[in-house]
C-alpha cells in the first residue's frame, strides 16, 4: 500500500549540483540521513509526504477491522483483533512521529487527512462485508504491507527506517492470526468454505493494487530509488507477493480469481492476468464504496475528542500554574 | 485550530542493569499522559519495565553542521587506544 505514497510526490529540487552530489554520495555509502542534516527539498517532501500517507493508511486501516470486533466469533478471535487493531494505531503513531522529525506538525497532517488533501492506502476503502474478510485482511493486506515494509526498515532516512523496525515486528502476527481465520473457514462447513472463497474473490485484485502502477507508469520511483527511500519497484514487491501467496491459498484449497495465473518457470515465477487500473485510480482519488465513510468517521473521532484534548490542555495548565504558587 | 498538544520523547530500559533507551516520541498534554500513552504505544509485548519521558522542547542537540569540528578530532588521537603501546609478549596479558 505504501507505495501509492509515492503518488503525486513532487521529488523535483532546486539545489546546486555539488550539494545534490555530496548527499547522494552519503545516500550511495549506505548513509542514513537524520532529521536534522541537510538534505533536498525534494527528499523532504517526498518524505513528508509517503510517511504522511503511510500514517493515514495505518489509522484509516483501523476502521474496517474495527467494524468487526464486536460480532467476534469467539474471545479468542476478539481478544487477536482488539490486539490487531491497536497495534495499527500504534504503527500509525510511531509513523506521525517519524514525519514530525522533518517539521510538519501532527495537527497539520491530520487536517490533510480530513480535508482529502491526503491519501491513504486505496485497499482501506472497500467494505468488510463478512467475519471471512478479517481472516482475509490479515492474510492478504497485511501480508502485502509486509512486502512493502520489508524493505523500509532499509530506508534511508533513519527515523522512518526506525518505525518500520518496529512496524516488521508486530506485523507478522497480524498475517498469521488472518492466515488461520481464513484457514478455520476453509476447513470448516460448506458454506464457511463458501465465505471464505467469496472473500478471497473481493479481496485479491484489490490487495494486488497496493503496490501501486506499474513500473513503466509509475512517475516519482526513480528517484526514489535513487534516494533509496524505495528498494523494489513496484512490479517487483508485486511478483513476490503473489508468489509468496498462491501457494498459501492452495493449502487451503481456494482458487485465486485469476483464470490467467500461472507458473512461469522461465522467471521462475507466476505470471497473472491484467489489472484494472480504472478501478484503481478512481478508488485513490476517493471513489471508493467505502471513502465517504472512512473519513467521515475519522473527522467525527476528531470532533468528538476535541473537548478531551482541551481539557487535558486545561488540566495541564491548572496544574502547572498549582506547582509555581506553591514553590 | 485548538492549541497543539506538546511532543515527549520516551525512553525504555528492557531489563534492569541496562540503560535507558530512546524509542520514539508522542503527544500528550501533561507527564501523566505522556507516561500512560508511552506505556500503551511502546510496551505493548513486554519490551521494558521502566519508562522516563522528556519534553521535546527540553532537549538541546549538537549541530549537524559542527560534526567534523565535534568528533573528527577524536579520529587522529590513536595514543587514546591500548594498542598504540607495545607492550613485550613476556609481560603477558595487560
Ligand atoms: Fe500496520
Ligand atoms: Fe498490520
Amino acid at each position: 500500500m505504501y507505495s501509492q505514497g509515492l503518488i503525486g510526490a513532487d521529488g523535483r529540487t532546486e539545489e546546486t549540483p555539488e550539494f545534490l552530489e555530496r548527499f547522494q554520495r552519503r545516500i550511495d555509502a549506505e548513509e542514513k540521513i537524520e532529521p536534522k542534516d541537510e538534505m533536498p527539498e525534494g527528499y523532504r517532501r517526498t518524505l513528508v509526504r509517503q510517511i504522511g500517507q503511510h500514517a493515514h493508511s495505518e489509522i484509516v486501516g483501523m476502521l474496517p477491522e474495527g467494524n468487526w470486533i464486536t460480532r467476534a466469533p469467539s474471545l479468542r478471535r476478539k481478544a487477536a483483533l482488539l490486539a490487531k487493531v491497536q497495534d495499527e494505531g500504534g504503527h500509525g503513531l510511531y509513523l506521525y512521529s517519524a514525519a514530525e522529525t522533518l517539521g510538519v506538525s501532527r495537527e497539520e497532517m491530520t487536517e490533510e487527512l480530513l480535508s482529502g488533501k491526503a491519501k491513504y492506502s486505496s485497499i482501506f476503502n472497500y467494505p468488510t462485508l463478512s467475519w471471512a474478510d478479517m481472516g482475509t485482511v490479515g492474510w492478504l493486506v497485511d501480508g502485502a504491507a509486509i512486502m512493502n515494509q520489508i524493505p523500509l526498515c532499509r530506508c534511508s532516512f533513519g527515523p522512518y527506517a526506525r518505525a518500520m523496525i518496529r512496524v516488521c515486528k508486530e506485523e507478522s502476527f497480524h498475517q498469521r492470526q488472518g492466515y488461520e481465520i481464513v484457514m478455520t473457514l476453509a476447513q470448516g462447513t460448506p458454506a464457511q468454505k463458501a465465505m471464505a472463497q467469496d472473500s478471497l474473490n473481493r479481496w485479491w485484485w484489490p490487495s494486488l493494487m497496493m503496490f501501486g502502477p506499474h513500473d513503466a507508469d509509475s512517475q516519482h520511483s526513480d528517484q526514489s530509488m535513487a534516494w533509496k527511500i524505495k528498494r523494489f519497484t513496484n512490479d517487483e514487491l508485486r511478483q513476490k507477493f503473489i508468489d509468496a501467496t498462491v501457494p498459501q491459498a492452495e493449502y487451503l484449497g481456494l482458487t485465486i480469481p485469476d483464470p490467467d495465473l500461472k507458473w512461469n518457470e522461465a522467471k521462475g515465477g507466476y505470471d497473472h492476468g491484467p489489472i484494472d487500473w480504472d478501478e484503481f485510480w478512481r478508488v485513490v482519488k476517493g471513489h471508493g464504496p467505502m471513502a465517504k465513510d472512512r473519513i467521515k468517521a475519522r473527522k467525527k473521532a476528531w470532533d468528538d475528542g476535541a473537548w478531551v484534548r482541551e481539557a487535558a490542555l486545561a488540566h495541564a495548565e491548572k496544574r502547572r500554574a498549582r506547582k509555581i504558587a506553591a514553590e | 485550530m485548538t492549541a497543539t498538544t506538546p511532543l515527549w520523547e520516551v525512553f525504555i530500559r528492557p531489563r534492569n542493569g541496562l540503560a535507558h533507551k530512546h524509542v520514539g516520541s508522542l503527544h500528550a498534554a501533561d507527564e501523566v499522559m505522556a507516561l500512560q500513552s508511552a506505556r500503551d504505544v511502546y510496551t505493548r509485548r513486554g519490551e521494558g519495565n521502566s519508562i522516563w519521558v522528556v519534553p521535546s522542547a527540553a532537549i538541546t542537540a549538537s549541530d549537524p553542521d559542527q560534526t567534523a569540528e565535534n568528533f573528527e578530532p577524536t579520529a587522529d588521537k590513536i595514543y587514546r587506544h591500548p594498542t598504540f603501546y607495545e607492550i613485550p609478549d613476556e609481560v603477558g596479558h595487560m
